[in-house]
């Protein structure tokens, strides 16, 4: 077996994973970045909206700092966030943005003079600065108060991408793609880097190294109908959760995307609504501003999801073969702003579904799109449970975004935690050796070997994953969705073990040679069936409201009993159930916990009484 | 009800000894909205699983799933079987390794790329924490993102003449990355500099002009244009150096 030894290894070479190569390598570190796709191919690409940071430049965005933008990073986590770190992402945000443009980011800049924007279907006048000319500006996005979303046209995560993958390439960090990554080698108190399966020959390679990163994204595609690249399919996250002692947070906070299309389950960026986009139901009338006065359109994802759901219910979906569905407008934006600003909301519309947005209403409804749980960290990024493993990004729980993230968070946390955690890989490395257990190597590789051959042979079972993948899809999208009970939960979490049964049973239809893509899937079902199980059952287990995760039964957020953390553990590997634990949702609190000001609910405060 | 399609598919592993290069057909019945996507993942799921083939967005922003569709590199995943005949053939890109069936590594080829045009900002200024950022005039900054839209499918390398009949040119995907440090005006490189990278026919001297590139480029980047700017560009600094001599 071929053994690679580096300084720093990172799973996952997308933006998160890139920025902290990037660190490392600027530091004189060796690293390597392993990725299933070619790094430019990462889910990265897909975010087309911005980045959010408080610079302050765009007339519509005077007044805004770093306090305002911790301020809407806290409401928007529905107080579920680590309030440490929401302040140093806000407080470093904009120096970020800043960075990426001297590396050869094209941002959009401040045209002095007036221009029209819109705001819930009207249009409004403002003056852009003589003084800011030039400088970085920024659009209006959901659930903020400024408009701080920085952006490159409709291809801002393309835009970014592409240039950290340059600048890598550029520092000379060796990126090792259709590799992924199927196990950690680690002693239970230690990580050594991962084994890795060639997607080019289907050979094992041990990589081993000080210090292991994992920024593989969200997990997204364990639901059927995702926003997420086909990649995201939480292969790594099965990897880390069969350590048995790094816990993964927050799992049961799922975000669904207001303007998912249908059937392809494609993204249509929330620029749209921010832009003056609106939503109509089945008579084409809106209806976001009877349940949010203030926001309407624009209240934050979760809000809004929430209400779309509502609205369907209420019998104001459209029909359509493919389930019932509400309309987006962008008509009124006109065909120069939606074959420019929103060109790939053009492209995505005329090519996908073959509906032109200048002229035609665009079918959408809420769909899975953002993982906020992931790998639990410390603020350095640093993994619990296994000294040398870090995350960040949307594979990590770090946590800046609690139970709902805000549009245009996500993307500016890859860089800005890539460029953190890079930096505190980089100090940790700084007086760091370790004795590698070279038969710790040995024992992982041959163990994996042993799956596969068992895969091959059928010695398990004959189960086929393509179905048992399937199944577990189905009760996710039925059980564990927008809203939630007591019941649909229940269900769902007895339907996921006994899928759990069967993942464990799987034997290839094909014979397995290769890169087989079979066989890849075939290796993360078990673990991504354990993954959906933290969800359900970290969602029957938390008895509120809070953010994207809404209990029917349970409606008011309840502070006094859950302002907690969930932190799903496999002790086992033959549990059929998590072994879930609770920490305090943020070591302290620079802001208290409050109303958000936008959907509506009911809140038990935390020195309310038991029983009131 | 819908019609029956027949997929005409290129296969071959290399990685197993018995296996021969051939075509294979499958059959689907088509159902609305489906595309190559939809379509590939129903064979895969349903009549072979280890039928190989790349997606990863599936939504023509990753530029993952280029493959010769009907004799016409594309990307399969914004490719409607409504608009194809009855009879669909589908065949890897060429020019690229072959991984197997349907999947190549473009990884390689575009990584290789990067190094020889040295696609980054050549500059020696060291970023300042403290300091506000350069301005730039937003017109400049959005002909940039037009070029660098580009997704590194490699469809445009597949359909090149000259990329076919020489392993060594650079294709279109290369001089358009140059093309989009040259109007950059945070890259401190010259004229001279970048004509040492594509100043020869490797680089731009060597297209044919027959821009089949422009005509399947699935991001519609406008590569005709961008080339005849390089090619008189260049030219110019090709005429300045006989004179000089």
């Amino acid at each position: 077996m071929q053994t690679i030894y580096k300084d720093v290894l990172i799973i996952g070479a997308g933006l998160a994973g890139e920025r902290a190569a990037a660190e490392a390598a600027g530091a004189g570190l060796s690293a390597v970045c392993l990725s299933i796709v070619p790094a430019r191919r990462s889910h990265s690409a897909a975010a087309m909206g911005g980045m959010q940071a408080a610079l302050g430049n765009s007339v519509m965005g005077e007044g805004d700092s770093t306090d305002v933008h911790f301020a809407d990073t806290v409401k928007g986590s529905d107080w579920g966030c680590d309030q440490e770190v929401a302040r140093l992402f806000a407080d470093t945000a904009p120096i970020e943005m800043r960075r990426l443009c001297d590396w050869g980011v094209p941002w959009n800049r401040v045209v002095p003079g007036k221009s029209k924007y819109f705001k819930g279907g009207k249009q409004f006048d403002k003056e852009e600065k003589e003084e800011k000319r030039g400088l970085i500006t920024a659009r209006n996005f959901g659930g903020t108060a400024k408009w701080r979303t920085c952006y490159v046209s409709d291809g801002t995560g393309h835009s970014v991408l592409y240039t950290m993958d340059n600048r890598c390439a550029q520092l000379g960090v060796e990126v090792h793609d259709k590799s992924e990554a199927i196990a950690l080698i680690q002693d239970g108190k230690t990580c050594y880097g991962a084994i890795a399966r060639s997607l080019r020959t289907g050979e094992l390679i041990a990589y081993v190294a000080k210090a292991t990163m994992v920024a593989t994204g969200g997990f997204g595609k364990i639901y059927k109908a995702s926003t997420n690249a086909v990649i995201c399919d939480g292969g790594v996250h099965g990897a880390v959760l069969d350590t048995g002692v790094v816990p993964l947070g927050n799992m049961e906070a799922v975000q669904f995307h207001p303007t998912g299309i249908v059937p392809t389950d494609i993204l249509v960026t929330e620029g749209c609504r921010g832009d003056g986009g609106t939503l109509l139901d089945v008579n084409e009338e809106r209806f976001m501003h009877i349940y949010e006065p203030d926001k309407a359109e624009l209240a934050s994802r979760d809000v809004v999801a929430r209400w779309m759901t509502h609205h369907m219910r209420l019998g104001k979906g459209v029909p359509s073969p493919y389930g019932e569905h509400l309309w987006l407008d962008i008509r009124h934006l006109g065909a120069d702003h939606i074959t420019g600003k929103l060109r790939e909301v053009y492209e995505i519309c005329t090519s996908f579904l073959g509906v032109d947005p200048i002229h035609q209403l665009i079918p959408v409804r809420p769909t899975q799109h953002y993982s906020m749980g992931g790998v639990r960290t410390n603020k350095d990024g640093a993994a619990y449970g296994l000294k040398g493993l870090f995350s960040a990004g949307e594979a990590a729980c770090w946590d800046m975004h609690g139970f709902n993230r805000l549009g245009g968070n996500s993307l500016a946390e890859t860089v800005v935690a890539g460029g953190i955690v890079g930096g505190k890989i980089v100090e940790f490395l700084k007086d760091y050796e370790c004795e590698i257990p070279t038969a710790e190597i040995t024992r992982t590789a041959a163990k994996q070997q042993q799956r596969i051959d068992d895969m091959i042979s059928g010695k398990n079972g004959n189960e086929n994953v393509y179905k048992v993948r399937e199944a577990m899809q189905n009760a996710l999208d039925k059980g564990a969705h927008v809203f939630r009970t007591e019941e649909g939960l229940t269900e769902c979490v007895e339907t996921l073990q006994a899928v759990l049964k069967r993942a464990r049973s799987i034997g290839l239809q094909t014979d397995g040679y290769g890169a087989s893509p079979e066989l890849s899937a075939a290796l993360k079902i078990e673990g991504q069936v354990k993954l959906a199980l933290c969800v359900a059952y970290g969602a029957l287990q938390r008895r509120e409201s809070r953010g994207s995760h809404n209990r029917e039964d349970y409606p008011a957020r309840n502070d006094r009993d859950w302002l907690t953390r969930t932190l799903a553990y496999w002790k086992n590997p033959d549990d059929d159930l998590p072994t879930l634990e609770y920490e305090d949702a943020t070591p302290s609190f620079e802001m208290p916990p409050g109303d958000r000001g936008y959907g509506k609910m009911q809140i038990i405060t935390a020195d309310s009484k038991e029983e009131s | 009800m819908g019609r029956q399609l027949k997929f005409k598919i290129f296969r071959f592993n290399p990685q197993n000894p018995e296996s021969v290069p051939r075509m294979e057909v499958f059959s689907l019945d088509e159902t609305d909205s489906m595309t190559l996507f939809i379509a590939l993942n129903r064979i895969r799921e349903e009549q072979d699983g280890s039928l190989q083939f790349e997606f990863c967005c599936r939504a023509g922003i990753c530029g993952s799933c280029a493959m010769v569709i009907n004799g016409r590199p594309g990307l399969a995943c914004h490719t409607k079987t409504k608009d194809l005949p009855d009879e669909i053939t589908l065949t890897p890109l060429p020019v690229f390794e072959l991984v197997g069936d349907l999947s190549v590594d473009t990884g390689s080829w575009f990584r290789e790329m990067y190094n020889k045009v040295e696609s980054w900002v050549h500059t020696d200024k060291v970023f300042d924490p403290n300091a506000i950022e350069d301005p730039m005039d937003n017109a400049i900054a959005e002909e940039i993102y037009e070029l660098d839209r580009c997704v590194e499918c490699g469809s445009c390398v597949a359909a090149c003449g000259t990329a076919r009949l020489r392993d060594d040119f650079m294709g279109a995907t290369a001089l358009n990355r140059l093309g989009r440090f040259v109007i950059d005006p945070r890259d401190k490189r010259t004229d001279e500099q970048y004509f040492e990278v594509i100043g020869s026919d490797e680089g731009i001297f060597g297209c044919m002009g027959l821009l089949a590139c422009e005509d399947v480029c699935p991001k519609n980047l406008p590569l005709m244009n961008q080339l005849s700017y390089l090619r008189r560009k260049m030219g110019v600094v090709a005429l300045k150096q006989i004179f000089k001599k």
